[in-house]
């Protein structure tokens, strides 16, 4: 996961435009990645508000240009298959697995990633926030995909049943909790995002480490 | 894992996409949701040496519900259809068998036909084509061609779409009035693939102690290679509805020697075929007994 065999790859000097080079499929070796250098692709993404540009190849995972391409490594890949939903970013609001898009096809739209869902003084977002009072999290590996998959479903559903709540992270595993706590954070972000007081005890718990990690 | 190298194409408009099919068609994998293609991508199960993408092109992504059919361009995402008021009003079964489908965020970008092309046969919505007597609208540079659902699909992930076509629009067609229709599975998990599923579209004539059964229509998921249908009006047909009961055995014989399932990690090929046999039945007694509602979800 660490390596990336394409960034490695030292840029062609005939690099202008769009096109580079056609790999030819007879020099591509499975074992060793791609033999020679890639085409690359003029990737104009709109992340977090900002316009960022990227030359990527076309096989370039949109989860992949977020970390690799643009250091926004809130963005978690766990299975890369559409199962765990680590990886889940917001595609104009909605969630969508950042390991099945391409970068290329999300050009046009707008993304949020976990990174983006502070307020803009940098505080907690009121998922953020409901996670930790709740204790919704352990290795925070997860954490990304279940904060954005329920920011976007609060907008749908502002005071959703510890049911829905259940229902509406039924797409995101964690291999840690037992969901118990993130059904709470669900339920308790929604207060929050109504205005509603923290919990009587009044105990504001600091931000956990790995929050504060993805704060940048 | 990451996909293999791939030229990425992106193109601006239909003509532009099927002239790249015209020229790559046997090397091209054409990308719509992606949520099934990108997983086969991502795990090199297919390393296509181009890709079409075409999310770009315009004119794709409506829906239309008319008298007889609803036509479901080639990038409406399952989510939209699941929303849509005029489909879901003129084939309930749509946003019945919609809400099994994966989970809400692969329903954001997965498309109805894209899964319909992709012909599994653990996919709702290929049985739901079947069983509405549905057809797949193709594009090539050199024409364009519509195909019944029962030829479509040729077997497990294989379906009659030429290399230089594109799949431009499902129509699903309507039942009469008064048919009444429902879907269910079960899976490991809600929006995990169905260990077994069900869809079935059943008529009632009104009458004394509830009426009498008219047609009867099942297709299935993950039970079956392709999703043909099973008429089950020779067993049911003409049978008073408060005697239904008394024809679960017959049922329960036509679909078991209708499914042929296949065993794996999750379940046996028996057990896959008990889960049909029993959801079928299930499914038969809660549609005719109900009465006001032709939606049954």
């Amino acid at each position: 996961m660490s390596s990336t065999p394409d960034a490695q790859q030292p840029e062609p000097k005939s690099v202008r435009g769009t096109i580079v080079t056609t790999v030819p499929r007879a020099s591509f070796d499975p074992a060793g990645g791609a033999a020679q250098p890639e085409e690359l692709l003029d990737v104009y993404l709109r992340v977090n508000g900002a316009e960022q540009h990227i030359r990527v190849p076309g096989r370039r995972l949109l989860s992949d240009a977020l970390r690799h391409d643009l250091g926004l490594t809130g963005t978690h890949v766990g299975c890369e298959h559409g199962v765990c939903g680590a990886c889940t970013v917001l595609l104009d609001g909605q969630p969508a697995r950042a390991c099945l898009m391409f970068a290329a096809t999300a050009q046009g739209h707008q993304i949020t990633t976990v990174e983006g869902l502070s307020t803009p003084d940098g505080e907690l977002g009121p998922v953020q926030q409901a996670f930790v009072e709740c204790h919704g999290l352990q290795c925070g590996f997860c954490t990304p995909g279940f904060l954005t998959t329920i920011t976007a479903y609060l907008d749908e559903n502002p005071d959703p049943t510890p049911e829905e709540a259940r229902e509406a992270i039924g797409g995101n595993l964690c291999r840690c909790t037992g969901y118990q706590n993130i059904v709470k954070a669900v339920c308790r972000a929604a207060e929050l995002r109504r205005g509603e007081q923290a919990p009587p005890d009044g105990t504001q718990t600091p931000a956990a480490p790995t929050e504060r990690q993805e704060q940048r | 894992m990451k996909p293999a190298p791939f030229t990425y194409h992106a193109p601006a408009d239909l003509d532009q996409t099927l002239a790249l099919l015209a020229e790559h068609g046997p090397e091209a994998k054409v990308l719509a949701g992606g949520q099934s293609l990108v997983p086969v991508l991502n795990m090199r199960l297919a390393n296509p040496a181009h890709l079409i993408d075409i999310n770009h092109v315009p004119g794709l992504d409506t829906v239309v519900a008319n008298d007889d059919a609803v036509h479901v361009g080639a990038l409406v995402r399952h989510a939209h259809l699941l929303s849509h008021s005029a489909a879901r009003t003129a084939q309930p079964l749509l946003r019945q068998a919609l809400q099994w489908v994966a989970h809400p965020v692969i329903r954001n970008r997965g498309t109805t036909l894209g899964s319909i092309v992709h012909a599994d046969p653990s996919g709702e919505m290929p049985a739901v084509l079947a069983l509405t007597d549905g057809r797949v609208r193709l594009r090539s540079a050199g024409g364009e061609r519509e195909v019944p659902a029962a030829e479509f699909f040729v077997g497990p992930m294989e379906s009659a779409i030429a290399d230089d076509e594109l799949a431009v629009e499902a129509i699903f067609g309507r039942f009469p009035a008064g048919t009444r229709t429902g879907f269910t599975e079960t899976a490991r998990r809600h929006g995990d693939y169905a260990l077994a599923g069900v869809a079935l579209a059943v008529s009632v004539q009104d009458g004394p102690g509830g009426g009498t059964v008219g047609q009867a229509q099942a297709s299935f998921v993950s039970v079956t290679d392709v999703p043909d249908v099973l008429d089950l009006t020779p067993v049911v047909g003409g049978a008073a509805v408060a005697d239904l009961a008394g024809l679960a055995d017959a049922v329960a014989e036509a679909v078991a020697t209708h499914v042929d399932p296949v065993g794996d990690i999750h379940a046996s090929a028996d057990y896959r075929r008990h889960l049909a046999v029993v959801q079928t039945q299930r499914l038969l007694s809660t549609l005719v007994g109900a009465t006001a509602e032709e939606e049954i979800a």
